[in-house]
């Protein structure tokens, strides 16, 4: 192997992983403050991905302008899927919350299938973002190097949110007890649905950014990443910001150099992420970077 | 006294008579089914049978141990494959397998389909047993994903696996072995197991490490040995379901195991209510016709004053909804964890107020 195709490799797993640790990010703030796997996070990645799409096309905005409506949008459906499928049960065992999870789940792809169509379709990518650029022998496309960009501009905002402000002070105390936190006079309801909206704003500029790089859509595009991006969250620590990106990063190194270097066996390459899972639970399973909790009785 | 008791005893004896009636009522409905029905709707009422032992395995151990498992799909698989494995001849092997050859010591194993299907449960519990073990050590929401990732792997080996189970081109011409009779009897038996099972000691223990796993493993219960034998058990069931699943469609591939299939037996499972197995019952009748009875919805329709295009994701898009509403207002489902009896079904249809004091 050359270097300039090694490094193209390296270029690739880390705008996979940095797609990873985006989506990553939505299931791991989700799980710290409700406990709860939101298993619809897929579909939400999935719809920012349309919504751009539609922007695009039918509307014929430019891609920024398709990017920024279908984030926005898409944030606000977090916000509102949120209301609809999981405050009502916020009470309620944790199974039950994560059973409406499921079906919100499959609800959001067969809708996908009814509105947008089966038949996956081609992303128009922007000249600006498929252009491939030269550094001497080793070649890439613009946008492999734009997704790790955003991806760390994005990270520092939100770590300055969730550390600086006083929203963020509220989502930390609510995550870490949410009585407690009521008690201290936050508003719950508010900081949940702050966070989901983020969660899927991140959501939907990853999935954007996927359908630049990957330009197919389908309603079920968002279930394996969806799968795979809860996995990273629990491998780097679930709850834990940095252990997400962590996760994520790792399980997108993890799978281009599996399948760069070892061919024969990417025909599993959608098993080994659930393989570094169950690994990862048996052996540590608050994950890499995940605080230890003691069990209440 | 005496009286109280005579009273009792006549209660007891007419429910017996209602459930002998029942009984015989229900195959004599089989017998004429198989003869009268057409193939699409004997096809239904036999898919009930299939729905219902794989609800009730689920139900084991989501309703009766507490144990959130997601990876049904991938039980059922193992016991298709196997199943098909075993019973289909030298020659139909040699035709599905035209891309690579059959490894040679599955090519000619031809066995009748009885112990075939016990072959597959049994491959199925083994597979289960040895998920379990390691797995079962997690709780709720890292236990569901587990199991989930679980049936996918058991998915990706299927698929790559093409020497024995022919990949992704799946197995075609099973033998055609799910009759009627075969799979209401199987799930009648698995039904008075589960019935027998819930009223043992084992059922009850599993009952107690649902409710409380503290409180279980105070009262001297082997928490984990329960947790394990539920969940071998449950595999076991969802490989005999897998299985006849396979010898009714006669085509299987690694495709049909999805999570979706685990999904539609959930459905099932929370309609009916988590931890009754009458619910589960009657709830895989209600959602298997319901299944078959909306694909109209996916296909194009012809109504006199307007015709609508098919609108493929649409039956789906019911069921979603059906199973959110349903969490979010009657978490108990239909009959909560509650079980049929002629007692209740009396008190809806006579009045109350009779004091029918014979509370069992």
């Amino acid at each position: 192997m050359t270097l300039s195709l090694l490094f193209q490799h390296i270029v690739n797993a880390l705008s996979l992983g940095s797609l990873y640790a985006l989506i990553a990010i939505g299931y791991t703030m989700v799980y710290g403050i409700l406990r709860l796997i939101n298993f619809a996070h897929g579909d939400v990645f999935m719809l920012g991905a349309y919504v751009a799409f539609y922007g695009i096309t039918l509307v014929s905005l430019p891609w920024w302008a398709a990017l920024l409506v279908a984030i926005v949008f898409t944030a606000l459906f977090g916000i509102g899927l949120e209301r609809v499928a999981y405050r009502p049960l916020r009470d309620s065992p944790r199974i039950s919350i994560m059973i409406s999870a499921i079906g919100a789940s499959f609800l959001l792809e067969s809708l996908g299938v009814l509105i947008f169509g089966g038949r996956p379709k081609g992303m128009p990518v922007p000249e600006v973002l498929s252009n491939v650029i030269h550094f001497g022998p080793v070649s890439m496309i613009v946008i492999s190097l734009i997704i790790p960009l955003f991806t760390f501009a994005l990270l520092a905002v939100l770590l300055w949110i969730v550390h600086k402000t006083k929203t963020g002070m509220a989502m930390r105390a609510v995550a870490t007890d949410i009585e407690a936190a009521r008690l201290m006079a936050v508003d719950v309801n508010k900081i949940v649905s702050f966070t989901f909206g983020v969660g899927s704003l991140l959501a939907a500029f990853g999935g954007i950014m996927w359908s630049f790089k990957y330009p197919q859509l389908n309603p079920l595009m968002g279930v394996m990443p969806g799968l795979k991006c809860f996995i990273a969250a629990v491998i780097g620590g679930i709850g834990s910001i940095g252990g997400a990106v962590l996760g994520g990063f790792l399980l997108g190194i993890i799978e281009i150099m599996t399948v760069a270097f070892l061919p024969t066996l990417s025909g599993y390459r959608d098993a080994f992420a659930f393989i570094l899972l169950i690994v990862v639970l048996l052996v540590k399973p608050t994950g890499l970077l995940g605080k230890r909790q003691a069990e209440k009785v | 006294m005496n009286a109280i008791r005579q009273k009792k005893t006549i209660a007891l004896s007419r429910r017996r008579l209602y459930s002998v009636i029942a009984v015989v009522a229900f195959i004599a409905l089989a017998f004429i089914a198989d003869r009268f029905f057409d193939a699409f709707t004997l096809r239904v009422f036999n898919l009930c049978a299939i729905y219902i032992v794989l609800a009730l395995s689920l139900n084991l151990l989501n309703g009766f141990t507490g144990l959130f498992s997601l990876g049904h799909a991938g039980f059922m698989a193992v016991g298709a494959y196997v199943s098909a494995l075993l019973t289909m001849s030298a020659q139909l092997k040699e035709m599905n397998y035209f891309l690579v050859p059959i490894v040679p010591w599955l090519h000619h194993v031809s066995i009748p389909f009885l112990p075939a299907l016990i072959v597959a449960g049994l491959a199925s519990a083994l597979v289960g047993f040895l998920i379990g073990a390691p797995v079962l050590r997690l709780r709720d929401d890292y236990l569901a994903i587990a199991t989930l990732g679980f049936g996918e792997i058991i998915r990706v080996l299927i698929t790559n696996a093409q020497a024995i189970t022919n990949g992704a081109q799946g197995l075609k011409g099973l033998p055609r072995f799910s009759t009627t009779f075969a799979v209401w009897a199987v799930a009648g038996l698995v039904i008075l197991f589960m019935v027998l099972l819930m009223r043992s000691s084992y059922g009850r223990a599993m009952k107690a490490v649902r409710d409380d796993e503290l409180a279980a493993e105070a009262m001297g219960i082997n928490v984990f040995r329960v947790k394990v034998t539920s969940f071998t058990v449950s595999s076991f069931l969802a490989g005999v379901g897998g299985a006849l699943l396979g010898h009714m469609i006669t085509t299987i591939d690694p495709k049909m195991f999805t999570f979706t299939l685990t999904f539609n037996i959930l459905l099932i499972v929370v309609l009916g209510g988590i931890g009754s197995i009458s619910g589960s019952v009657i709830s895989a009748v209600v959602v298997t016709v319901l299944m078959e009875a909306l694909r109209f919805l996916d296909e194009p329709m012809n109504l006199v004053v307007f015709k609508t295009q098919g609108m493929p994701g649409l039956r789906m898009v019911v069921f979603s909804i059906l199973l959110m509403v349903m969490i979010i207002y009657r978490q108990r489902g239909l009959m909560g964890n509650a079980e049929f009896s002629w007692d209740t079904l009396q008190g809806l249809f006579v009045k109350k107020g009779r004091k029918g004091g014979d509370h069992v």
